[in-house]
């Protein structure tokens, strides 16, 4: 007999080794996340995706799926609680949305929708992040960084670069650059890298590509992250 | 028609883009004329808000005049509600809040291209900056936030329709942009 878990009363069957958010994905279960990729070594940061497995909170892109685990995923009390983490995020960095290329198709911003977020709540950092404009065809805006990993973990695994990391402390923090001068010109980063396309916000943007898609046909405006999403993770690099 | 629901609405540190969203709400104005009274808005030049139903607030918060009136429309309004991403967030405006203030008055009023006669403005009638752009939530309680750049003349007909007939106000998914 196949091992199955279920979330949310679902019984959903998995293979050994996977995550809870490897089996969720392939079975069609939209859970909440941002840093977790499927073609990247979990990072387990953003914890958006925690979910509540036999009583206790446990992060969906790191935790092993278990035989007869009883998952809660989409409860009040869950998207509360993410919801607050993605307010958390809105008010660490500058996203402001009206001016942001990326707007319509942000993973951060579709997060936010699918939470029914309207507010940011906390008081605003406003801290200051610099711009990286140097290189010919990407552009670095880390006031929208969250951190998430995901272009260092591409430019490591899938680029073979290692271009990106993150340096600092807490509000500190920030996205670097593995060159000498510290300017992302100097790196070995190239347009087509899979690290200049992973960012789930504005942080990492192509020049020259931005408002192509008119208001109405982006990503996220008639269809929520928990439809396009998993479309996109099974459809994403074949 | 007796006991109208009253409004007031005010753009602080806006551009009026919210205001214009409202009017946006075309001939349904003369529905909801029918069920509200507008209070003090910059549509009727009521200076002073008193006793009011709903107070919309567009814009943040960026000088000590903003201050009073956000003020004055929390003590005279029993629904205080953030219309619009510069109430939310402080929006376009609070990009200043990168730079020190006394730069962003030089650059401006003494140093920029084309200024004549530098001077920085000081009439005892100007109300002061404040160091940076606040979100209108860390000034006064909001109750309700009505996300958007600005948020569509749809999202003011739900919220407004959902408040005055008794219901909960909600936003459906493709009311929700933060742009």
């Amino acid at each position: 007999m196949s091992k199955t878990i279920t979330i949310d009363s679902k019984m959903i069957p998995f293979q050994e080794g996977q995550t809870i958010m490897e089996a969720a994905t392939a079975a069609g279960v939209y859970i909440p996340h941002l840093c977790h990729h499927p073609e990247f070594t979990p990072h387990g940061s953003c914890k958006l995706c925690t979910v509540n497995v036999n009583g206790r909170g446990c992060t969906a892109c790191t935790y092993p799926a278990i035989d007869g685990q009883e998952i809660l995923n989409e409860t009040k009390e869950l998207n509360d609680d993410r919801r607050k983490i993605t307010q958390m995020l809105f008010v660490e960095g500058n996203h402001l949305c009206p001016g942001c290329e990326k707007s319509g198709n942000c993973q951060l911003q579709a997060v936010g929708y699918y939470l029914n977020m309207l507010d940011n709540h906390f008081a605003h950092f406003f801290a200051r992040r610099d711009l990286d404009a140097s290189h010919p065809d990407v552009l670095i805006d880390r006031n929208r960084c969250i951190f998430c990993t995901l272009c260092v973990r591409a430019s490591r695994e899938k680029d073979g670069k290692d271009v990106f990391a993150i340096s600092g402390r807490g509000i500190n923090k920030q996205l670097v650059f593995n060159s000498e001068s510290g300017q992302l010109k100097d790196t070995g980063l190239g347009v087509n890298d899979q690290a200049a396309h992973i960012c789930p916000t504005g942080a990492i943007l192509i020049k020259r590509t931005g408002f192509t898609v008119p208001i109405g046909e982006r990503r996220f405006d008639h269809n929520d992250i928990a439809e396009t999403g998993l479309e996109q993770e099974h459809s994403d690099h074949g | 028609m007796a006991n109208k629901t009253r409004v007031a609405t005010v753009s602080l540190a806006g551009c009026f883009g919210c205001h214009m969203s409202l009017l946006d709400i075309d001939e349904r104005m003369l529905q909801l004329a029918e069920l509200i009274e507008f209070d003090r808005s910059p549509l009727t030049d009521i200076e002073h808000c008193t006793n009011c139903d709903i107070g919309l607030i567009e814009g943040g918060v960026c000088n000590s005049e903003n201050v009073h009136v956000l003020r004055e429309f929390r003590k005279n309004c029993k629904i205080l509600v953030a219309v619009g991403a510069c109430a939310i967030n402080g929006g376009l405006p609070s990009l200043r809040n990168f730079i020190p203030l006394e730069e962003c008055l030089a650059e401006a009023y003494l140093d920029g291209i084309g200024v004549e006669n530098p001077q920085i403005p000081s009439d005892p009638e100007l109300p002061l900056l404040l160091n940076k752009v606040y979100p209108i939530h860390e000034v006064v309680k909001i109750d309700y936030f009505l996300p958007g750049c600005p948020p569509s003349a749809d999202v003011f007909w739900k919220f407004l329709t959902d408040l005055l007939d008794g219901r909960e106000p909600s936003l459906p998914y493709e009311l929700v942009h933060y742009d």
